[in-house]
């Protein structure tokens, strides 16, 4: 009897990577999913703060996937590692802070330490040639494969056709007849094929899920690089990058201003590790303080956050000011006008 | 058989995900794992994975700031 062999597939929670484990996992392979957590995932964190996005089905489309397909998934938190490929990428950076084909080459690497240390025979993403700049090129797919590691354990099932057979191939232990020979940006070949297997209600086509392609984001991951000096993160910090307004009035210091409900709620999960500030004579936001401040610095916080309140208009707001670590205090200011914000501010 | 207990309060999803697994890892076939968290996406995503893994969900507690799920840890067939 022949050995069932086995396969890991890269689950990012898109179509591709779906299509991908469906297609070898039809040709009687066992396969099992693993799915990466940067930190920097859309997927997980953006539905649970913001409160207007509650009313939304949720779900974590890589669990959803598995689920679908039937296979178990195993998620890996992988954010400290990670961070030298978003610090010192090799390969540098796409349009925005996306280090894609060190992202690549990271995550498969890390699949096929997975795939030696639980006895497997090889390893599944859903990459597709000509389909990304950066990472899916024909140039590129070989050096993902060979400086992961994986070499030709690395399967692509989606474009297998347009490139060298691999050794799950060549073993017979996948059909290559049965494999695809997709290319480029177009998503109707994935479409059709999601449609013949009768998959519905998957997420959105390849793209958008990583908050590092997105410049309002890396905008904020920037600036928290330059006031530090040099280019360094904890999870706490690329979590608040996600929420809230970023305002920097001073090089050492900004706001983090909640903008509704959730956001608040997710911020005062923060709020004895920042000095804080919020109104006590109106409604408003609690404001988080990242940065050293001095009385004139807090001073200045305190006429901005009293701006974001429903005392913009008032001639003064009282506001509370609870330094980290320290005992909370009062103090009215005058609202700053909105033509004394510059919008160079924003971040 | 014994009962255990998950802090995942301030802990976005994935993380109280990636938590629960891991603990679940270190326990018994029939231990009871309960999961307090304060993510509102754990109420699907820790469900998903127990049916994926073969654990079972066997009760949820929802109160204004916390979610309470208690699963039954599998150790036979598909769970890992």
């Amino acid at each position: 009897m022949q050995k069932t062999r086995k396969a890991v597939a890269l689950i990012s929670g898109g179509l591709d990577s779906m299509l991908a484990a469906k297609v070898v996992l039809d040709q009687g392979v066992h396969v099992e999913g693993i799915n990466f957590y940067t930190g920097f995932c859309v997927e997980g964190h953006t539905h649970a703060i913001r409160k207007q996005d509650r009313a939304k089905p949720k779900r974590n489309n890589a669990l959803w996937v598995a689920e679908q397909l039937g296979v178990p998934l195993h998620i890996i938190d992988v954010v400290e590692e990670y961070k030298d490929v978003v610090i010192n990428p090799k390969h540098g950076y796409g349009s925005n802070l996306n280090p894609c084909l060190d992202c690549k080459g990271f995550m498969v690497h890390h699949a096929h330490r997975w795939m030696e240390e639980n006895a497997y025979d090889f390893i599944i993403t859903g990459e597709v040639l000509g389909q990304r700049p950066m990472s899916q090129r024909r140039d590129t797919l070989p050096l993902i494969a060979r400086e992961s590691g994986a070499g030709d354990r690395l399967l692509r099932p989606l474009c297998a056709k347009l490139l060298p057979p691999t050794l799950p191939e060549r073993e017979g232990w996948v059909d290559r007849e049965q494999l695809l020979a997709f290319n480029g940006r177009s998503r109707k070949p994935q479409m059709a094929l999601a449609a013949h297997y009768d998959l519905t209600d998957y997420a959105q086509p390849a793209g958008g899920c990583c908050f590092l392609t997105d410049p309002n984001y890396t905008t904020k991951l920037a600036d928290l690089w330059q006031s530090r000096g040099d280019k360094r993160y904890e999870l706490d910090d690329i979590m608040l990058l996600k929420v809230g307004r970023h305002l920097r009035p001073r090089p050492h210091f900004k706001l983090i201003v909640g903008r509704e409900e959730g956001e608040n709620n997710f911020l005062e999960g923060y709020r004895r590790r920042y000095t804080h500030l919020r109104s006590l004579s109106h409604s408003g936001p609690l404001v988080l303080i990242d940065g050293e401040t001095d009385n004139d610095d807090l001073h200045l916080a305190a006429r901005l956050a009293a701006r974001f309140c429903q005392g913009r208009s008032a001639a003064a707001v009282r506001m509370s000011i609870t330094p980290r670590g320290g005992a909370p205090y009062e103090i009215e200011v005058p609202p700053l006008n909105s033509d004394d914000i510059p919008q160079e501010w924003y971040l | 058989m014994s009962e255990h207990t998950l802090d995942a309060r301030n802990l976005l999803c994935p993380m109280p995900v990636i938590r629960t697994q891991n603990a679940a890892k270190a326990l018994a076939d029939g231990d009871t794992l309960k999961v307090i968290c304060t993510d509102p996406g754990a109420m699907s995503d820790i469900p998903a994975w127990c049916r994926i893994h073969g654990h079972s969900v066997l009760d949820i507690q929802q109160s204004d700031k916390e979610l309470v799920i208690t699963i039954k840890v599998a150790k036979s067939g598909r769970a890992s």
